[in-house]
């Protein structure tokens, strides 16, 4: 057995793990909301609907997956695959204790905010290849939408960078033993959070795919297993920036030794899924300019401060 | 407390109005026509039309603002038409005042040879779609109108349905079969074609984008299409479609005895339930000469408002999700589920009990309804208050919603809108208030109104109409006059049974009132109530038979989806769907 840093059972085990967790949120998610909103979601299959995921998959498969003839359908299938191989590896320098994870890279944040920006390149060229107007509307917003909201995300997160020094996820997590940076970057992590939701177009921020607007914005067309590919890229993505607001802000696998490190990482990060998870039931969603402008004229300033801030303090003592 | 009932404002004709109107038209005016509301009715010919009506909107005293329907009869198979002027096909337009409190009913005469009547479309722009269903319906063509489409049948319908001579139940017909040949005419009649729809393909710098939102579409309640011609994201232009939900509900009441009609009703406003039956029932009882007990009138006012609660909230929650907050239409679900439950331990069913009979209720009101009731007003006004918290009070859905399809009185006026959707301009008028009717003179309760007009205000105005609607509620509680609930008079139907074993006759006009049901004198008659969603009217022409002759249903939602480009031009996509939530309209009103 071995279980050190990249070994190949290592890295089946984040991989089947990650996948699982995605693919439970979705029921999770559904019994969540249906207990916020006075009802009681799905409650059939299985123990309390636990059931309801598998029912899900085996529907998912089994339905027709269909190519429009109007798209263009290289792109069309590509599209899918991009942002499930994206998210996925981004996992890859989450450090989740201090002995597991798939690498570990000192360029780890780097790495994160790299393929955040590939992501755009899926929900693009979905939208785009699509050849459908709604799928053409949600992808010009979600292009628009990622790109502005990566900027931030990559500004609010040099303040952290600065306080240890290091692009590495892991050396980030050991400096926080003597307390979070939530506190000393509070800032930065509202932003972060911000841009998070946005970068995985989540409500309120599911400008690219509104429902009540463009039906289901860039994925559309998409039906069968590449629909499924978008919908559990998303909540893979939910679990990826639960997990790197956890490492970043919240002391990542550090806690009391009452419970293994594993298990705070856990505890912590589905924590903040469930707070996405309780704003997607909450806040109404803001028109695609107002957030552009919120964004650019008052995000984006504020992180920059942040980082001024940050950087004044750092170097006066 | 006013003790006006309603109409009685056109009881009395105003004099001066009537003065004017004679000084200047005296030669010109065909015939003045008495009906069973007394609402001033007179005939002229087409070629004085216009002239009349710009009287009457712009100097007659009282001043006329809103051009409130537009219909026609097929007079052709008429019997009783004393002293009206020989006609086959009349155009009916109703004028509504809002300073003097009253309407005005003109008449113009048409011969089938020559169906042609000049449009008042530059009069009033609301003109304009109730034309084209005038068209639609009766083939009567409005020169200068400009676009005298289908609007409510499909473009490739032949004839026009509400002409007596066309066939109104499917046995009548040919079976309907699809050959390739006609599929084909069908689906080449569908292709979207800018022109047809006003619109221009580009501009001087761009070309515009045309998005079809509907018939099927998340936001647009129901099957509604809204052709949407875009700069970016910016609306340049939106043209609305309807006609996905006609029933032909008008037809049907040409057939379907007065009695069982109700129903029919129930499913106009299908967010209305009870409420529908309101007018109807009252516009027939009005011709009957029938006087309802008082207690018939409370029941009546306390189920319409429980109805007027249910369908503010599933709009508040609708209106909520389509700003993309998901949670509060199933807190509202919720409560709506619970006046329901209430509603159908009274009526027996829920969303369209068809409950009101013609002369009173159906059924008396059940044992313990007043614990039941007091739950209600226990549990709701704290509910309300949350909402308030949630939708009302968030700032998002305050930037979203505020300034965003905002409209002035002049316009609602000019487009035919009543209902909330006026009183979020700032003018305080209700027909509850205004023009009581079914006993609301003797309640208390106020009239909600908001400043902008915008898609907020008109969403504050309905929150606030749920409160006074339980004011309501309450005082029918308190005070619910014991009686009868059906009134004493050989029309009511089905007649009182405990009469009908005393002797033959009584059993002999039971027996017929039930299988033929009521015998309705020659009159016409216009009832209006302040409905869900605006003013809902019916107007009635009998012909002293079992059926109605023509029945005539202006809703309220139809002149509202009318002004949606008016008001949507310049926003974007998103506030699009936020002026039409706002909107509340259900297209069975529309198409009826």
């Amino acid at each position: 057995m071995d279980l050190s840093i990249g070994s190949p059972l290592t890295i089946g085990l984040i991989l089947g793990v990650v996948i699982i967790t995605a693919a439970l949120l979705i029921t999770v998610e559904r019994r969540l909301l249906g207990f916020w909103q006075e009802r009681l979601g799905p409650n059939r299959v299985g123990w309390f609907g636990s059931l309801q995921v598998v029912a899900d998959m085996i529907k998912i498969f089994t339905k027709e997956d269909w190519i429009p003839p109007f798209a263009d359908k290289f792109s069309f299938v590509v599209a899918p695959g991009i942002i499930m191989t994206v998210v996925l590896l981004s996992f890859a320098v989450i450090p989740f204790s201090p002995n597991l994870g798939v690498i570990d890279s000192n360029i780890g944040v780097l790495f994160v905010l790299a393929m955040a920006s590939l992501g755009a390149y899926s929900v693009m060229l979905g939208g785009l290849s699509s050849d459908n107007k709604y799928a053409l509307l949600g992808s010009l917003r979600a292009a628009a939408q990622m790109i502005s909201y990566e900027v931030f995300m990559g500004i609010s997160l040099l303040g952290v960078i600065a306080l240890t020094g290091s692009f590495n996820l892991r050396e980030i997590v050991e400096s926080q033993s003597d307390g979070w940076y939530i506190v000393p970057q509070f800032i930065g992590f509202v932003i972060f959070l911000i841009a998070g939701v946005a970068e995985s177009h989540r409500l309120p921020f599911d400008i690219p795919e509104a429902e009540q607007e463009i039906c289901a914005g860039y994925h559309t067309e998409y039906s069968g297993m590449k629909f499924g590919m978008f919908f559990v890229a998303e909540y893979i993505g939910l679990v990826l920036i639960s997990s790197l607001i956890t490492v970043l802000f919240f002391g990542g696998w550090l806690g009391p030794d009452f419970l293994p490190s594993v298990a705070w990482f856990a505890i912590k990060a589905f924590g903040f899924i469930a707070f996405f998870i309780l704003m997607r039931a909450a806040v109404p969603r803001p028109r695609y300019d107002q957030l552009m402008t919120y964004g650019w004229l008052f995000l984006l300033p504020l992180s920059l401060l942040n980082l001024l801030v940050t950087g004044a303090i750092i170097l006066s003592t | 407390m006013k003790t006006a009932v309603n109409t009685s404002a056109n009881s009395e004709f105003a004099p001066n109005l009537l003065v004017g109107l004679r000084e200047e038209f005296e030669q010109r005016i065909l015939a003045w026509q008495t009906t069973s509301d007394n609402m001033p009715t007179i005939w002229v010919d087409r070629k004085d039309l216009t002239s009349i009506l710009i009287y009457l909107r712009d100097k007659a005293e009282p001043r006329f603002e809103m051009l409130f329907d537009i219909t026609a009869i097929d007079e052709r198979v008429r019997v009783h038409r004393l002293g009206q002027p020989e006609s086959e096909f009349s155009v009916v337009y109703h004028l509504m005042s809002f300073s003097g409190n009253r309407d005005f009913r003109i008449k113009v005469p048409l011969m089938d040879a020559d169906l042609n009547i000049p449009s008042v479309v530059s009069l009033w722009p609301s003109a304009n779609w109730y034309e084209r269903e005038t068209w639609d319906m009766f083939g009567i063509n409005f020169e200068g109108h400009p676009n005298l489409y289908r609007i409510v049948l499909p473009p490739t319908w032949e004839g026009h349905a509400l002409r007596k001579e066309h066939p109104a139940r499917a046995t009548e017909m040919e079976p309907f079969s699809l050959e390739d040949e006609k599929a084909e005419e069908e689906q080449n009649a569908l292709l979207f074609n800018p022109e047809e729809w006003g619109m221009k393909r580009e501009s001087e710098n761009s070309e515009f984008m045309f998005l079809n939102l509907g018939p099927n579409h998340p936001s647009v309640h129901g099957a509604f299409r809204i052709a949407v011609q875009l700069d970016g994201e910016i609306l340049v232009d939106a043209v609305p479609d309807i006609g996905y939900h006609h029933r032909g509900a008008e037809k049907m009441g040409e057939r379907q005895s007065w009695h069982t009609y109700i129903p029919y009703t129930d499913r106009i406003d299908y967010l209305g339930g009870v409420m529908n039956n309101l007018p109807y029932v009252m516009a027939v009882e009005k011709m009957a000469g029938i006087e309802v007990p008082e207690r018939v009138k409370t029941i009546r006012i306390m189920l319409a408002e429980m109805f007027r609660i249910c369908s503010h909230l599933l709009f508040y929650g609708t209106f909520a999700q389509d700003v993309g907050q998901l949670s509060p239409i199933f807190y509202m679900f919720v409560e709506r589920e619970r006046i329901f439950n209430i509603i159908e331990s009274i009526c027996g069913a829920r969303m369209h009990p068809g409950w009101f009979r013609i002369g009173g209720v159906a059924q008396d009101l059940p044992e313990g309804w007043e614990s039941r009731v007091r739950e209600l007003l226990d549990f709701m006004p704290p509910r309300i208050d949350e909402y308030d918290k949630m939708v009302l009070n968030n700032g998002i859905l305050k930037r979203r919603t505020q300034g965003v399809g905002a409209y002035s009185t002049q316009q609602a006026f000019d487009w035919g809108v009543t209902g909330a959707g006026l009183r979020a301009t700032g003018f305080e008028w209700d027909f509850r208030k205004n023009r009581p009717y079914s006993g609301y003179e003797n309640f208390e309760f106020d009239v909600p109104i908001a400043v902008n007009g915008d898609c907020y205000d008109r969403c504050a105005v309905r929150v606030e109409e749920m409160r006074q609607s339980l004011r309501i509620i309450k005082q029918c509680v308190d005070n619910m006059p014991s009686g009868h609930y059906k009134a004493d008079h050989p029309l009511t139907t089905p007649p009182r049974k405990e009469k009908t074993m005393e002797d033959i006759e009584t059993l002999i006009n039971h027996f017929l009132s039930v299988s033929w049901g009521p015998v309705i004198p020659p009159t016409e008659v216009t009832m209006a109530i302040e409905g869900t969603k605006g003013i809902n009217s019916y107007y009635l022409v009998s012909d002293g038979s079992t059926t109605s002759y023509r029945t005539r249903i202006r809703t309220p939602s139809f002149a509202h989806l009318q002004m949606i480009p008016e008001i949507s031009r310049g926003f974007m996509v998103a506030d699009l769907i936020a002026i039409i939530a706002s909107i509340d309209f259900v297209m069975a009103d529309v198409d009826r």
